[in-house]
């Protein structure tokens, strides 16, 4: 059957006290086994690859840059969990390693455009009128450039500081957030609560902070567990055309691009990055969607 | 309706002026210049390399120069490719990219609208389920894994096509498809959003309330209104398929467009740069002004205002 | 035989918090030509009994756990979405509580009027559209050739029921279930709307089945009247006697708060408390714990509605008891 709007099932309206809108969403994603599996695999993940000193010292037993030539590649063994690349290299401690990496930067990046893109929507949605107008002008001509072009471009001005880079990336990738948390505020700053507190007589950054921007934060958590798996992918992406980390430091996007050009002779080398990485993206995006579904405050109850 | 679209093109003018202009700025400002690269040419060559392309005059009259060849559509000459203007190079490579831009569209649509609709109908089911992981799966690996992972199966082990090339009808299917796969998945993601944000509204109800099948409510009632997400995405992936991927032209040798666009900054080939970004910001735009056409004339409430 | 015999429906919502009883144990019957009131407050469980019977209902959470639809002799609840499809929108109709979400925004107003017609009679367009124009100047809507070619948003909110009203009676149905059709509206376009309701039921002689919270809507458009509360019925009766001898306090209550009928400068009177938590089971009584006239058995002894006069039926335990008068 098709689904249809929910009808008002009796809300229980006896002194009960009803839980709040974040122990509601709260449930309902521990309710979503996917972004449950999500959270815990970032977690996890997060957790192993922070600390792979630690790990690669005690554990594993390999440094991420040991090479052995002698040794070359060999696939999998008891002694190198995950083989050792064609310098001999252990693939596991520059699998953790290269996670580091891979994952500070999805993290970084992330937060620079969330401080830009949440900052300059807030101020073009709340201001309003020819300012919002010419804001978001401006948005759009940024849409307009090829993002490509422009970040090799950026790495050109800022060499290979990597951080640097990033926050470069994150700089660019702010357009969406401007744009849905303009909209966010638009559509708040016309509800009734707002106008209660205009006509309370507060004041419009009193206003901003206290009622607008904690309102914004569902679709803020949202949009940023879903930016970071994109900023991965654009690391990926900027390691195949040679602009990534520099050796000997590693990230997941480096060793899937050495990974998959010697994927006939060493799969391993590509399969093992490949599936962290996805796991990595996998879990981010379903946790972003089962946090999209708890905190959204269109989505119905049950 | 006409004056809507007259406007916009009115308006184009300006915006491809200002990215004209960051764009110059910006790779001006760049460290290196055209003929700073790998093997070092003699002050001498080098001077009279750059009067050539008129790079010894000051800034602001290069500038000057290049607004005014540019007002009357020339690119200008690639100082990477002596002999050609980039012009020509445009002319060259943007049919083979937009071939392949338009096959994996093709692909991204069908499979995208197909596993959408019916994860939409069958929500929180396995036929939900298993083509959301496909879509999930699409948008996490990146596609220079995606691109051998196909040449491995299909081409050195199936052995069904070639590994890359751009010759014969059947080069085009790998490309295609791991190009497409992307998009395919987004819009899967789009369409289901779409579709179940319209299922669950009243109108769909009166529509059962009136004993239309699920075909029915599906094609005559839902379509349109879910449609709305996907169609405001098309104009910006359309604009970056049928300008090229570097990856998937690298990965299957296909000479499009997508490598001069990133070789171009690589060489700093301003001339070239210049026009790669003009003509991607053009397709933007335009396409930008398509889909708001297809928008206004899918949702009847926009047409008054 | 009745148009429409429903016994002992029960309908439930599996939430997270629980299960919801929406609906408990609701029978009645409407004859061919007759107008049924369905009167309550919300939540009572009065929406949920037409959906359940349309298959309207979204499942899940809801769950029609038991009883029967029996329409012209066939069970409703029985039947395949398929099967049901056949009736819905030939035979029994619905129109439903805001115009302005009913419509699809998507379509002209032709589209969707015609749609009946193309779906069960397999008319030709041509012929359909004679129908719809002829269908729009009935139900009071000027220049109608003009106005198929519209869209839902160029039209006010009494003039979408209107429209909403033609699409249910295009097919001219034996049943029409009207929920809430004038709560969205103005107060002089309920009247309207209403007005048009007893016109067209005048001309087409189809039974109506109106649900409502409005005591006063109900009175002036329907022959029998049912009172629900807590998914439960609480009275039935021909519309004077409900009104004139009352049988139930729950009735009694309800008339008494219509402000309109309440002496100038007083406070208004509104029933104490609220509607017991249906996650729960309610023993007894659902309306003991308000209840003026309520006695200590009220609450533990099951009650079902009971006729106690000449097709009269009431669920208070002291009314079928003691006779008690209210």
């Amino acid at each position: 059957m098709m689904p249809t709007p929910t009808l008002e099932p009796a809300a229980p309206i006896d002194g009960e006290k009803s839980p709040s809108f974040w122990q509601d969403a709260r449930h309902r994603l521990w309710q979503n086994k996917l972004a449950l599996f999500g959270l815990i695999v970032v977690t996890a993940l997060s957790l192993v690859c922070f600390l792979a000193p630690l790990l690669c010292a005690h554990v594993i037993g390999f440094s991420y840059e040991e090479q052995s030539l002698a040794l070359g590649p060999v696939p999998p063994n008891r002694v190198h969990w995950l083989g050792t690349d064609p310098l001999g290299r252990d693939l596991l401690a520059r699998l953790l390693y290269g996670g580091r990496i891979s994952l500070m930067l999805g993290l970084c990046a992330t937060a620079v455009s969330l401080v830009i893109g949440v900052t300059y929507g807030a101020v073009s949605g709340f201001v309003g009128g020819k300012t919002d107008m010419v804001l978001m002008r401006m948005v759009d001509i940024l849409y307009a450039l090829p993002f490509t072009i422009f970040v090799v471009l950026l790495t050109v001005f800022f060499g290979q500081n990597i951080i640097l880079l990033f926050v470069a990336i994150g700089a660019v990738q702010w357009l969406t957030m401007a744009r849905i948390v303009r909209g966010q505020v638009m559509a708040i700053k016309q509800q009734e609560f707002i106008e209660a507190a205009r006509a309370l007589g507060l004041r419009r950054r009193r206003i901003l902070f206290r009622h607008i921007i904690p309102n914004l934060l569902g679709p803020i958590i949202v949009y940023a567990t879903l930016t970071v798996p994109e900023v991965m992918l654009l690391e990926a992406f900027l390691s195949f055309l040679g602009l990534g980390v520099q050796a000997p430091h590693s990230s997941w996007g480096v060793l899937i691009k050495e990974g998959a050009e010697v994927m006939e002779e060493y799969p391993w080398l590509l399969t093992y990055p490949a599936a962290a990485m996805a796991l990595t993206l996998f879990s981010l995006n379903f946790l972003g969607d089962g946090l999209r579904d708890a905190l959204d405050v269109h989505a119905s109850k049950d | 309706m006409l004056r809507f679209v007259a406007r916009r093109f009115l308006e184009t003018v300006p915006v491809l002026l200002i990215i004209a202009t960051v764009t110059f700025f910006m790779m001006h400002l760049a460290p290196g210049g055209p003929f700073d690269l790998e093997k070092q040419p003699s002050k001498e060559i080098k001077a009279r390399m750059e009067a050539h392309y008129g790079l010894d005059k000051p800034l602001w009259q290069q500038y000057l120069l290049q607004m005014k060849h540019l007002l009357v559509g020339d690119l200008g000459p690639s100082s990477k490719y002596p002999s050609r203007s980039v012009n020509e190079i445009i002319a060259d490579a943007f049919p083979v990219s937009l071939e392949l831009g338009c096959e994996a569209m093709a692909v991204a649509l069908f499979l995208g609208l197909l596993a959408g609709m019916l994860a939409a109908l069958k929500q929180n089911t396995f036929l939900d389920h298993a083509p959301m992981s496909l879509a999930m799966l699409g948008l996490c690996v990146p596609t220079f894994v995606m691109g051998p992972l196909l040449i491995s199966a299909f081409a050195l082990h199936l052995d069904w096509c070639n590994a890359a090339g751009w010759y014969f009808a059947r080069d085009r299917v790998l490309p295609a498809l791991t190009l497409g796969a992307y998009y395919a998945a987004y819009i899967a993601r789009l369409a289901r959003g779409g579709l179940l944000e319209v299922l669950r509204q009243d109108f769909i109800r009166t529509a059962q309330a009136k004993g239309a099948g699920q075909e029915r409510i599906l094609f005559r009632h839902a379509l349109r209104g879910g449609m709305l997400p996907v169609v405001s995405f098309l104009g910006p992936a359309i604009a970056g398929l049928l300008t090229g991927s570097f990856v998937v032209e690298t990965i299957f040798g296909i000479p499009g467009l997508g490598r001069f666009f990133v070789t171009a900054a690589f060489n700093r080939d301003y001339c070239m740069i210049m026009g790669s970004v003009l003509f991607y910001a053009a397709f933007v735009i335009g396409m930008n002004l398509v889909v708001d056409i297809v928008l206004v004339w899918l949702n009847p409430k926009l047409r008054f205002e | 035989m009745p148009l429409l015999t429903v016994n002992k429906l029960r309908t439930s919502f599996h939430t997270r918090a629980g299960v919801v009883r929406a609906v408990q144990d609701v029978s009645f019957q409407i004859e061919r030509g007759e107008t049924l009131g369905i009167v309550g407050e919300s939540g009572s469980g009065k929406s949920v009994t037409c959906y359940s019977i349309m298959g309207l209902l979204p499942q899940p959470p809801g769950r029609i756990e038991g009883g029967q639809a029996i329409f012209d002799g066939v069970d409703l609840l029985a039947l395949s979405h398929r099967e049901l499809n056949k009736y819905r929108g030939l035979r029994i109709s619905m129109i439903f509580q805001d115009p302005m979400t009913s419509l699809n925004p998507y379509l002209r107003i032709e589209q969707q009027l015609i749609e009946p017609l193309l779906i069960h009679e397999k008319m030709d367009r041509a012929a359909a559209r004679r129908r719809a124009v002829e269908m729009l100047a009935d139900v009071g809507i000027t220049d109608p050739v003009h106005r198929l070619r519209m869209y839902p948003h160029e039209f006010s909110g009494g003039m979408r029921q209107r429209v909403m009203i033609a699409m249910a009676l295009i097919t001219k149905p034996d049943l029409l279930i009207a929920d809430e059709p004038t709560t969205a509206l103005d107060v002089t376009v309920q009247a309207q709307i209403l007005d048009l309701m007893k016109k067209m039921r005048q001309e087409l002689g189809m039974a109506i089945l109106l649900i409502s919270h409005d005591l006063g809507v109900v009175s002036g458009l329907c022959d029998r009247v049912m009172v629900m509360y807590a998914g439960r019925v609480m009275e039935s009766a021909r519309t004077p006697e409900l009104f004139y001898e009352t049988k139930h306090p729950y009735t009694r209550a309800l008339q008494k708060s219509i402000p309109a009928l309440q002496v100038k400068g007083q406070e208004l009177y509104t029933i104490a408390g609220a509607p017991p938590d249906l996650l729960r089971p309610v023993p007894g009584c659902p309306f003991a714990p308000r209840c003026g006239y309520v006695v200590d058995y009220c609450a533990r002894e099951e009650v079902a509605p009971l006729e106690v006069a000449p097709a009269h039926c009431t669920a208070c335990l002291r009314v079928q008891k003691e006779k008690l008068l209210l």
